[in-house]
């Protein structure tokens, strides 16, 4: 006992030596900085009161935001309004919501061809085709796959960790590996000509190449969204499934009566994000069909790119303005995501 | 005090090397081969004449030409001087070398070539044109051989070339029988065969008559006879060649040009033989092909006006630019050297009477060809053509649908050019 007190008694405090001694020396340093800047400091707070104070240290992170966030925003808007191929906002004509005019001028908005824009209207309609297949079958999939592997399977890790592989590789990687297993002489038509099925110009074949960019995006991102619904469905409580398996119930009501409730608030962030990704498409359609055949593969942010940047001469006006009707639809899915952040938070 | 007198050393040094660094020039360049690793050889010439110039060759890809360049030229931060293709399309950027050359020189040396870099009232002397280009047809002669038919002649028309490439590729079991490369550029001279006229009355912009070209050409994709994969795979108005195919020996005849022999002679080496055929000949009556190429332009914006000038005009030299055609294997624009004839370095006897045969072509050019080269919004009709002449292949548009659609495109960039 008396040992045990001794022992208790002689124990040294838990505090570091080191850490003491940096503290120290760091205060040093600092001190006298701190009472240099504290004059001014007292005086600006003196002058502005205590609560204006707290914009003064919100001041570079607001310039760094304005000029960075706000001012291009501005800018887009000050292009979407000018007309002419100068670059200097200065040597542009105001023309004021003649490029909106010219981009929605059409007959009948389901026939590209009726539009005054029509390579708009089919960049718009094959967006919309490309979101709608892309994000519904990616997050079925994800759905699938996160099932899967939330279970005891053998070898989940090795299966979780290739399900993720392709979210790591560049857009322009995942493009060309796509396009060296699908061109005339690539490695899916040697395949089929050696099973003596014969091989198919799919880089040709608008509809082919349309299914392919789906399936290549699939195939890029569902491993992100896997990871996602993954996680929802590991916070799912157990005792929820196993008060299921005392009552019997078969695998697919535990499916549809637990976990897609539970899940839902999950796969409706998933949804979202999805569709915020999926209108964003470009980089990896892009450098896979370059928009074509046709115009087949083009979609919303190709179309901005070419008429303000790849085309002669470069219409910024018109590539500002519609990259403000994608921003309206942008802002409309992320004000809907975090309506659904909210509410799921708030339970 | 060692400090106060390192800092005035560093002062004066940098105050007398002020002059040699306010005499740098930067030259933005791009290569089809080997251009301006030539350029930055023969320029040491002009460095060692020059005490205190420093002529700094910027390889840039070709890419960087077309996209970065005009930006940088717009916010006033371009270089010197640069190699371009969009001769009339940056003309108001240009610097008038008139006031530094002796501009009698250099028409008698580049005559109406000089008038590729003028627009409407500025017509100075601005660029030396440096690579003369011409499109025209590559054939694999072993392909026709092994095939037994005969070539057609030197004033075959499109069609006469069309059926016999099918038949030497349906003989040989090749894969096509003809390519042309996805450039509006490209299909210009062919398009002119058939009755393009490119201008309107008033001079400006237009495709009247593009229409029985579009509609031949159109035609000819959906029945295999030319390769679907070069116009139909791709979107945009993105750049397709089919060099590589002609190389693979799948490709009996194949639109590009002259830029493309150095190519040929390297790649295809002894696997087959191929050869040099010109343009073919269409309805319109004209045999012609486009010719194109590449300048080096000096920018108001430099510093240095003057040397820039000189530069520029050290380049155009007859001894000078007779060795950098020679090295460089291309089409010389420069009369003298052009009637001197030039010894390609290194060529092969294939490329050296390829290169011949190129030239020999530039005298079928059409006015039209020579006209539409040199305006102003041809980068804009080269873009529009691509675009809806492959929306017609694909089926997207009918051809009078894309020829109307080209029309009208056609005047909103001329608009927003305004």
């Amino acid at each position: 006992m008396a040992e045990t007190t001794g022992q208790g008694a002689a124990a040294p405090a838990p505090t570091p030596a080191t850490p003491a001694r940096t503290d120290g020396l760091f205060l040093c340093l600092i001190s006298p900085v701190m009472r240099v800047i504290e004059i001014p400091m007292l005086a600006l707070q003196r002058m502005l009161g205590i609560h204006r104070l707290a914009w003064v240290f919100l001041l570079p992170n607001l310039l760094l935001f304005g000029l960075f966030a706000f001012l291009p925003v501005i800018l887009n808007v000050a292009y979407a309004t000018t007309g002419g191929a100068n670059v200097l906002l200065a040597d542009r004509p105001y023309v004021g919501a003649e490029n909106f005019g010219f981009l929605t001028d059409c007959a009948n908005y389901l026939d590209p061809n009726s539009c005054r824009e029509d390579k708009f209207w089919r960049a718009v309609w094959n967006t919309l085709w490309f979101v709608t297949l892309q994000v519904g079958i990616m997050v079925g999939f994800s759905l699938l796959t996160a099932i899967v592997l939330n279970r005891e399977i053998r070898a989940r890790g090795f299966f979780r960790a290739v399900f993720f592989f392709p979210v790591l590789l560049s857009p322009v990687v995942v493009a060309l590996i796509w396009k060296w297993i699908l061109q005339r002489e690539g490695v899916l038509n040697a395949f089929l000509d050696w099973t003596g099925v014969g091989g198919y110009n799919w880089m040709v074949d608008a509809d082919w190449a349309f299914g392919w960019s789906v399936f290549l995006s699939v195939w890029a991102h569902m491993g992100f969204y896997t990871l996602i619904l993954l996680a929802g469905l590991q916070a799912i409580p157990r005792d929820v499934y196993e008060a299921a398996t005392m009552d019997r119930a078969s695998p697919w009501r535990v499916f549809r009566r637990i976990t897609l409730p539970l899940l839902s608030p999950t796969m409706l962030v998933v949804l979202v994000l999805a569709l915020i990704k999926g209108v964003q498409t470009f980089d990896e359609v892009y450098a896979f069909t370059g928009g074509g055949p046709g115009t087949a593969t083009t979609f919303i942010i190709q179309y901005i790119y070419e008429e303000g940047f790849a085309g002669a001469p470069r219409l910024f006006g018109l590539a500002a303005a519609a990259s403000l009707m994608v921003a309206g639809v942008l802002v409309v899915l992320t004000l809907v995501q975090l309506w659904v952040s909210r509410r799921s938070a708030n339970g | 005090m060692n400090h106060w007198k390192l800092l005035g050393t560093t002062a004066l040094a940098l105050g007398l090397a002020a002059p040699a660094m306010a005499q740098e020039i930067r030259f933005m360049c791009y290569s089809d081969g080997n251009e301006c690793e030539v350029y930055d050889d023969v320029l040491t010439r002009f460095e060692a004449a020059n005490p205190g110039v420093d002529v700094v060759v910027d390889v840039v890809p070709y890419q960087a030409i077309l996209e970065n360049l005009p930006v940088q030229l717009a916010a006033g931060t371009g270089p010197d001087m640069a190699k371009v293709t969009d001769l009339g399309g940056l003309n108001q950027y240009y610097l008038d070398l008139a006031p530094h050359i002796d501009t009698g020189y250099w028409d008698a040396s580049f005559g109406p070539i000089l008038n590729w870099y003028r627009v409407g009232d500025r017509q100075g002397y601005y660029g030396l044109h440096s690579q003369l280009t011409i499109t025209g047809a590559f054939v694999n002669a072993t392909l026709f051989e092994q095939a037994g038919i005969a070539m057609p002649g030197s004033t075959a028309t499109w069609d006469d070339w069309a059926a016999a490439s099918r038949a030497v590729a349906e003989a040989t079991g090749t894969p096509f029988p003809m390519a042309i490369d996805r450039s509006g550029h490209r299909v210009a001279g062919p398009a002119i065969s058939y009755g393009a006229q490119y201008f309107d009355a008033e001079g400006n912009g237009s495709f009247e008559g593009f229409g029985p070209f579009a509609a031949a050409f159109v035609g000819w994709n959906e029945d295999g006879t030319f390769a679907r994969d070069v116009w139909a795979s791709q979107g945009g108005a993105t750049y397709q060649d089919a060099a590589q195919e002609f190389i693979n020996g799948q490709l009996v005849f194949y639109y590009s040009g002259s830029w493309q022999v150095g190519r040929m002679d390297s790649q295809v080496g002894d696997l087959f033989d191929w050869q040099v055929v010109g343009s073919p000949c269409g309805p319109a009556g004209a045999c012609s092909g486009m010719p194109g190429g590449a300048g080096i332009v000096g920018f108001e914006q430099t510093q240095h006006p003057e040397i820039v000038a000189a530069v520029i005009d050290f380049l155009a030299q007859e001894d000078i630019y007779a060795e950098v055609a020679a090295r460089t294997r291309n089409l010389p624009a420069h009369a003298a050297v052009a009637s001197a004839g030039v010894q390609f370095e290194g060529a092969s006897p294939a490329a050296q009477e390829a290169l011949t045969a190129f030239a020999a072509d530039l005298a079928d050019v059409s006015p039209i060809a020579f006209a539409y080269q040199g305006y102003a919004g041809n980068r804009a009709m080269f873009g529009i053509t691509v675009e809806r002449l492959s929306q017609a292949i694909v089926g997207e548009l009918s051809v009078d649908d894309a020829v109307a659609r080209m029309g009208e495109d056609l005047a909103a960039a001329m608009a927003a050019s305004q």
